[in-house]
């Protein structure tokens, strides 16, 4: 079988941009907070690969520590709304009926409200936090994994093996946990990728507003934001962040399009 | 008597073809009737939508009938609670037509055939699904394989090894010969027909294929537009078609 190549730079991309997150964690080249304002925008050298910033932090450390954070919000928002939502989608398929359009036209209501505007009302109420950042991230996945749950799970639902499993006396909830759940998996890790990639821009998105991480921890969304007000001066220190969002953005969303053609059934049957 | 089927009828609701007129009705099955005692096959014939589906899925207990009754060994199948229904499921199952869409591709087929026991709560599993798969001709490791380890027959085989590790007393087979080759046909009819001999099942076969559900069964009704046409003892409506469409049917089995 010939691998997509969207497939393979997504997958290529996501690697660099995992390992650079899972590195972080152990190692940096420098202290990423560590303070240094007579080396402010120095220039990229063999101590400081990309140079340093207007208070002489090191780029190369902040970028890869931010890259942690992005993937933590990403990963803890996409498992937390992806969860939810597509507890919802199998429960609307096993109940059907009112039940169903209920819950689906519940989740239209969510599937038009903006996102930002959401996370904003969070931290006016709330006050600006990663926690509030994932809380609203999170929850605009919830409308998203019900719908495609749902849909995935009505054609299971139709199959013969469901018709075999009420017939051997199994619940709806009981069918929905053996068999709809184990079929659906696909489709939904397929958009689990795909909502990665949204989750790290409406991270970045949200940082960029301060309404995400706060300092001194890292984004790319702030240290974006922090840019701004020197892009005469300075214009590397956002062309880096931007390009890191780009790259990891542009790697989940290539990954998830490439898995959803390999593993769409439609697809497999044709080759 | 093992099942009867009183004046049962079924509709559905079609979608709505303009705003203000009332959505058309589909009348799947109409005022049929039929009774089926120990042992015996009854055969269902009828072209595509003459409603033997539909007829099948209400004898299952899956969907309700509008109108009319079901009495499987004397229970009023719509009359019962969801858990004494449940507890009557293991002594009528069913066979599937598509060996493909009928055992779940991420299950060994040992789980497929297993997963009524465990909702009995059976208490020798193992011991179960081997005589059932050594029923119908299978070798006790095919258990730890998947469905697609499988040809057509061969999951024919493991579904019917499914449909009966309950021990059963009524058998629902829709079209479940349909889909495979003529001479793997002749096999499951006749692994069905020892199975019948060995555990007494009463059979309700469901087919669009006269010839076939002439060679195996006792009794025999015929459908059109979910309407009964004619019923009888196989061998008297065979013999003697009395409506213009068994005899078009006849004709075209080639008998
Ligand atoms: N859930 C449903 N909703 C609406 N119409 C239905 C539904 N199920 C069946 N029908 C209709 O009822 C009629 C009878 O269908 P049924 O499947 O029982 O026929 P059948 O004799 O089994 O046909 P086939 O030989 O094609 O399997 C058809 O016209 C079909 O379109
Ligand atoms: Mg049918």
């Amino acid at each position: 079988m010939k691998l997509p190549v969207n497939l393979l730079i997504g997958a290529v991309l996501v690697a660099l941009v995992l390992g650079a997150a899972a590195l972080s964690l152990l190692w940096t080249p420098h202290d990423f907070t560590q303070l240094n304002v007579r080396n402010k925008f120095a220039a990229p050298d063999a101590t400081y690969w990309l140079g340093t910033d207007q208070l002489g932090r090191d780029l190369v450390s902040q970028l890869t520590a931010g890259a942690r954070n992005s993937m933590a919000v990403a990963l803890a928002a996409v498992l937390l709304g992806g969860s939810i939502g597509t507890a919802l989608g199998l429960l609307a398929a096993a109940i059907g009926g009112w039940v169903e359009d209920l819950v689906m036209r519940i989740a239209d209501i969510g599937f038009a409200f903006p996102a930002l505007l959401f996370a904003i009302m969070l931290a006016a109420v709330f006050g600006p936090s990663l926690t509030n950042a994932v809380l609203a991230i999170a929850f605009i996945n919830i409308p998203v994994f019900a719908r495609v749950a749902r849909a995935a799970a009505n054609q299971v639902w139709t199959r013969e093996y469901v018709a075999a499993a009420r017939a051997a006396g199994l619940n709806r909830f009981a069918i929905s946990k053996d068999h709809i759940l184990p079929n659906i998996a696909a489709p939904v890790i397929v958009q689990a990728t795909i909502e990665f990639a949204v989750a790290i821009l409406a991270e970045a998105a949200l940082s960029y507003l301060g309404l995400g991480a706060q300092p001194p921890s890292p984004t790319w969304g702030r240290m974006l934001s922090e840019a701004q007000t020197l892009m005469y001066q300075a214009p590397q220190l956002a062309v880096y962040p931007g390009l890191c969002i780009v790259a990891a953005v542009m790697g989940f969303g290539l990954l998830g399009d490439g898995l959803r053609d390999v593993t769409d059934p439609r697809l497999v049957r044709e080759r | 008597m093992i099942l009867e089927v009183r004046n049962v009828t079924r509709r559905y609701r079609l979608p709505r073809q303009a705003l203000l007129s009332a959505p058309p009705v589909l009348v799947a099955v109409d005022n049929a009737s039929l009774t089926l005692e120990r042992g015996e096959t009854l055969g269902i014939v009828g072209e595509s939508g003459s409603g033997k589906s539909t007829l099948a899925r209400m004898v299952m207990a899956f969907e309700r009938p509008d109108e009319g009754n079901i009495r499987f060994d004397g229970h009023d199948l719509n009359a019962l609670s969801t858990g004494d229904l449940r507890r009557l499921r293991p002594k009528f199952q069913m066979i599937f037509q598509d060996p493909y869409g009928s055992l779940d591709p991420r299950r060994t087929v040992g789980w497929s055939i297993a997963e009524p026991l465990r909702v009995m709560a059976s208490t020798d599993i193992t011991r179960r699904v081997d005589e059932a798969l050594a029923q119908v001709g299978l070798r006790q490791q095919d258990a730890a394989k998947y469905p697609h380890e499988f040809s057509g027959g061969q999951r024919q085989r493991i579904a019917i090894a499914r449909a009966i590790v309950t021990r059963p007393a009524l058998l629902v087979a829709d079209e479940a010969v349909s889909a495979l080759d003529v001479s793997v046909q002749a096999q499951i009819l006749n692994l069905l027909m020892d199975l019948q001999d060995e555990l007494g099942l009463a059979m309700l076969f469901i087919s669009h294929d006269l010839a076939v559900v002439a060679s195996i069964c006792d009794q025999l009704m015929v459908m059109q537009h979910g309407r009964t046409l004619e019923s009888g003892p196989a061998q008297q409506v065979l013999a003697a078609p009395s409506h213009p469409y068994t005899k078009s049917l006849l004709t075209a089995a080639g008998a």
